[in-house]
């Protein structure tokens, strides 16, 4: 009984010392994006709270809390007030099977990636339900959007992982990282990449960001699915974006980047690799935005369901003929025990 | 009673629960969500009985994608409850009826000797080394591989007469043609004029 109590008080401490970094990086995120996009822009970006405006999320939060959550009349709000969690809940659960380090794992489990796409795949009911139960047309115009685009995104982000289990044969994404051992010709990233490029692309349109940010285009739809929310309802589905984006880019840091190892052979592999290379992706996420013009909608769907999909179906293709007749230097199976 | 099985009844209520919900709530748009959480629940309790591949599969696909969609028709429909229920007292008997084969025929097969619990016992649990992924694809691309693929034509098949029938050809709706508009040029466009400037 004592034991029980400990292991689950144990676990619950590395649920929060997952969640706590996480968040403020969440924060901190925010901070960056709009520190990049100025000086990207040739401006400032925030300097004025905190030394060179480095307190900027915390005066943002602040006001955030203290502001009132507005409940539109004719709303369904029990739907409208879950709509944020549903959200952020399935983009929270999703760290537990990610590696940090060799064996810093909260879950071990054998269908790591199988987890992950299920977690991932849940997270448009937040967007749907938000557009719904605001009772706006803004509002539901956006949840249709991000529900297309989000669903066929989804497609090509599955292929894209298939081609990835197999060929480091095993769902499990500590042994996917251990399956690209042996420096950066060993990484996932060049026998695949044209899965590597369709999977960080279509994750940037699944987290809805820009270019593909039509769910919420401002210029057409005011602010999409979040225009009726305000205060911490609003901040919840921020929060929730922002810790999209980062398993976005620590998935592809574990996928095709090799997660914890050093692009050296055995040269100070650590977790220190994992974050270096998670940041890279993020800083890909907001020069994107920094970068190019939003996508028209029609263009959108072209580019999942006619560009992508044919695009990884055939090097899925390219890869099984490559994985079965065991092509060196890239395709010898790695894992363990297959 | 140990946490496993107290975990089974909680699951079990929420299970029961939410399937009830989903067909006595007024709100199409809430029944969609019960049956959302149902799925779910159900897949809390397939995790319980060591089949972690197909609870996981049961969410990704039922609760990624089916119910997604699911839920954008069910909203764009705009359904009116009320109209539903003229016709109540008239379809009663068939409903009825209906619903008393399913019963008998569920009676039959629960209490037939196949089916008694006590010719079900517990499964022995699976080594923790097991994968139960790994099992299952053995399973489906050997033994099972003849089954596998009339599914799998089945599917196919579906997907075929799903787009044949839905799809229409309208000449007089005006696509983009994404190839023309990335290949047009220059002198298609633009036009330069060469005026003389003209004087004051």
């Amino acid at each position: 009984m004592i034991d029980a109590i400990l292991h689950t008080l144990w676990t619950v401490i590395k649920i929060v010392a997952i969640l706590l970094p996480l968040i403020i990086s969440v924060a901190y995120l925010t901070l960056a994006e709009r520190k990049v996009i100025g000086s990207m822009q040739v401006r400032v970006g925030p300097n004025r709270v905190g030394w060179q405006g480095l307190l900027q999320p915390f005066a943002d939060m602040f006001k955030l809390m203290t502001k009132e959550v507005i409940v539109p009349t004719n709303s369904s709000r029990f739907l409208f007030l879950t709509a944020p969690i549903l959200s952020l809940a399935p983009a929270l659960a999703a760290w537990a099977v990610v590696p940090f380090d060799d064996g810093l794992v909260l879950a071990d489990v054998n269908a790591g990636l199988l987890y992950i796409l299920a977690m991932t795949s849940i997270g448009v009911y937040g967007v749907i339900i938000a557009g719904w139960a605001s009772n706006s047309k803004y509002a539901f115009l956006g949840a249709m959007r991000s529900a297309a685009q989000i669903v066929a995104y989804e497609i090509a982000m599955g292929f894209a992982l298939i081609g990835v289990l197999m060929i480091a044969g095993s769902l499990n994404l500590g042994d996917i990282v251990r399956a690209q051992s042996g420096g950066f010709f060993s990484w996932f990233l060049l026998p695949l990449l044209p899965l590597a490029v369709v999977y960080f692309i279509s994750g940037v349109a699944e987290t809805n960001r820009a270019p593909f940010d039509v769910a919420e285009g401002e210029s057409e739809i005011v602010a999409g699915f979040h225009v009726d929310y305000s205060g911490m309802a609003f901040a919840v589905f921020f929060l929730a974006e922002y810790a999209n984006m980062i398993m976005i880019a620590a998935l592809t840091s574990i996928m095709f980047l090799g997660g914890w190892l050093s692009p050296i052979d055995g040269f100070g592999d650590g977790i220190h690799w994992f974050l270096i290379k998670t940041a890279f992706c993020l800083f890909l996420f907001l020069w994107f935005r920094a970068t190019f013009p939003r996508y028209r909608y029609d263009q959108i769907m072209r580019l999942g369901w006619k560009v992508f999909i044919p695009v990884t179906i055939v090097w899925i293709a390219v890869v099984g003929f490559a994985v079965y007749f065991e092509l060196g230097p890239w395709f010898q199976v790695r894992a363990n025990g297959i | 009673m140990n946490f496993e099985i107290f975990l089974f009844y909680v699951f079990a209520a929420i299970l029961v629960f939410s399937a009830f919900r989903v067909i006595t709530v007024r709100n199409p748009v809430f029944a969609a969500m019960f049956l959302v959480l149902t799925f779910f629940t159900c897949a809390g309790i397939w995790l319980l009985l060591e089949a972690e591949f197909l609870a996981i599969t049961l969410v990704l696909v039922y609760v990624g994608a089916v119910m997604v969609l699911f839920l954008f028709v069910v909203m764009m429909l705009d359904i009116n409850v009320e109209p539903g229920r003229e016709g109540f007292v008239s379809y009663l008997p068939v409903g009825l009826l209906v619903g008393a084969i399913m019963l008998i025929e569920m009676i039959f097969l629960i209490t037939q000797r196949y089916f008694k619990s006590e010719n079900f016992p517990a499964p022995q649990r699976a080594a923790e080394d097991v994968s139960n992924t790994k099992e299952l694809g053995r399973l489906l691309y050997s033994e099972y591989l003849f089954q596998f693929e009339i599914a799998a034509i089945i599917l196919l098949v579906a997907i075929v007469a799903a787009i044949a029938l839905t799809m229409r050809r309208r000449p007089d709706t005006k696509y983009q043609k994404p190839s023309e508009q990335i290949g047009v040029s220059k002198a298609e466009r633009l036009r330069i004029v060469q005026m003389p400037s003209e004087k004051r």
